[in-house]
C-alpha cells in the first residue's frame, strides 16, 4: 500500500527524493590533481631507487594512506553528515575490524615463524615430504 | 511507516499532512546508499583478509621467481593510471546526470568503461604473461596470495564493467529517473571504491613487492 504510493510519487517527480550529495567539477579535479601526485612520488621514489628500502617502504605506506583520505573527501564524498553519521560509524567499525583482522594476522603469523624449530624444513624433506610442504 | 498509512486517510486534503507523508518518504532513498555503503565496507573486509593473507604469504617464494624478478613496473603505473582516470571520467559523468545531461552523461560513462576495460585487459596480460612464465598461483605461497588478491579486485572490476554496460541501457530506455540516479550513485561508490583499493594493491604488492 505505502509502497505503492512511493512509486506514484517518484513518478512525476523526478528532482524529489535524490540523495543530498552534490557532484562538483571543484571537488573532483582538486582530488584528480592531488591522486596523482600521490600516486606519482611513489612509483618514482621506487622506480629512481631514491630513498634505501625501510625508509621508502614506511614513506609510500603513508603516501597510500594520505591518498585514501583524498579518495575518500573528493571522490566517494565523505564527511562526518552524510546519511545522518551512518556512513561514518559504518566506516569507523570497518577500520577498527580491519586493524584487528590485519595486525592480528601480521602478528600472530610472524610470531608463528620466528618461533618455529630451527631446521624443520629439511626434517620434512628428509622424512619424505615434499619439499613444498613447509613453504 | 503504520503512522503514515493511519494518518494520510484521514486528512487527505491537508497540506501539513502531505507534506509530512513527503519528509517520512524520503528515507527508503536514502536507506539504498546506506546499505550500498554497508556492503562496500564488508568488502573492505574481504580485501583486508586477502591482504592479510599476501602479507603473511608474500616472502613465500618457495625457490620460484619473487617479486622483483616478475613485477614490471611500468605495465603497473599504466594501469594505475587507467583506473585513476576512469574515476576522474565517472565523476564528470555524475556532474553530467546531475545537470540532466543525459547525452554528455552517457559518453562519459562509455569513456569510463572503455577505461575499465583497458585496465582489465592490461591485468588479463599480466597474470597470461606470469602463468607462461611458469609463475602461475600455483607455484608458490607468495604467487597464490598474489594471483588472489589481484584477481578478486579484477574481478570486482569485471563486475563494475558488466553493472555500467547494464546501467547506460537502463539510462537509454528510461533517462535520467530518480531511480537511475540513484543506481548512477552506487555505482559511483562502487567505482571509487574499487580504484581505493587499488591505491593498496599498487603500493602494498608491487611497490613494495620490488623492494628488497
Amino acid at each position: 500500500m505505502s509502497d505503492h504510493h512511493t512509486h506514484d510519487h517518484h513518478g512525476h517527480d523526478h528532482g524529489h527524493g535524490e540523495p543530498a550529495v552534490h557532484y562538483s567539477l571543484k571537488d573532483y579535479t582538486t582530488g584528480f590533481v592531488l591522486a596523482v601526485i600521490l600516486t606519482v612520488i611513489p612509483f618514482w621514489l621506487v622506480m629512481g631507487n631514491v630513498l634505501d628500502p625501510s625508509t621508502t617502504k614506511f614513506v609510500i605506506l603513508g603516501f597510500a594512506g594520505i591518498q585514501l583520505i583524498v579518495h575518500m573527501v573528493y571522490f566517494l564524498h565523505m564527511n562526518s553528515k552524510s546519511e545522518g553519521g551512518w556512513n561514518m560509524m559504518a566506516l569507523i567499525l570497518t577500520i577498527v575490524l580491519l586493524v584487528i583482522v590485519l595486525s592480528g594476522s601480521i602478528w600472530v603469523m610472524h610470531h608463528m615463524n620466528a618461533n618455529m624449530m630451527p631446521g624443520m624444513g629439511d626434517a620434512a624433506a628428509v622424512t619424505g615430504h615434499g619439499p613444498h610442504d613447509m613453504q | 511507516m503504520s503512522n503514515t498509512n493511519a494518518t494520510f486517510p484521514s486528512a487527505s486534503g491537508g497540506a501539513a499532512a502531505v507534506r509530512e507523508y513527503h519528509v517520512r518518504e524520503h528515507h527508503p532513498e536514502q536507506g539504498t546508499l546506506l546499505g550500498f555503503w554497508i556492503y562496500l565496507m564488508s568488502d573492505c573486509l574481504l580485501f583486508a583478509s586477502l591482504f592479510a593473507a599476501y602479507a603473511v604469504l608474500g616472502r613465500n617464494y618457495a625457490g620460484g621467481p619473487s617479486g622483483a624478478e616478475l613485477f614490471d613496473l611500468p605495465l603497473v603505473a599504466i594501469n594505475t593510471a587507467f583506473l585513476l582516470v576512469s574515476s576522474i571520467t565517472f565523476g564528470f559523468a555524475m556532474i553530467a546526470a546531475q545537470a540532466k545531461k543525459l547525452r554528455s552523461a552517457m559518453l562519459w560513462l562509455g569513456i569510463t568503461g572503455v577505461l575499465g576495460a583497458c585496465f582489465l585487459g592490461l591485468e588479463l596480460y599480466e597474470f597470461y604473461h606470469l602463468i607462461h612464465e611458469g609463475a602461475g598461483p600455483s607455484r608458490s605461497g607468495f604467487l597464490t596470495a598474489f594471483f588472489s588478491l589481484v584477481g578478486t579486485h579484477g574481478l570486482h572490476v569485471l563486475f563494475g564493467i558488466v553493472w555500467l554496460v547494464v546501467l547506460m541501457f537502463q539510462l537509454a530506455k528510461h533517462g535520467l529517473s530518480g531511480e537511475n540516479m540513484r543506481r548512477l550513485s552506487c555505482l559511483s561508490l562502487f567505482w571509487h571504491f574499487l580504484d581505493v583499493v587499488w591505491i593498496f594493491v599498487f603500493t602494498f604488492v608491487y611497490l613494495m613487492g620490488v623492494l628488497p
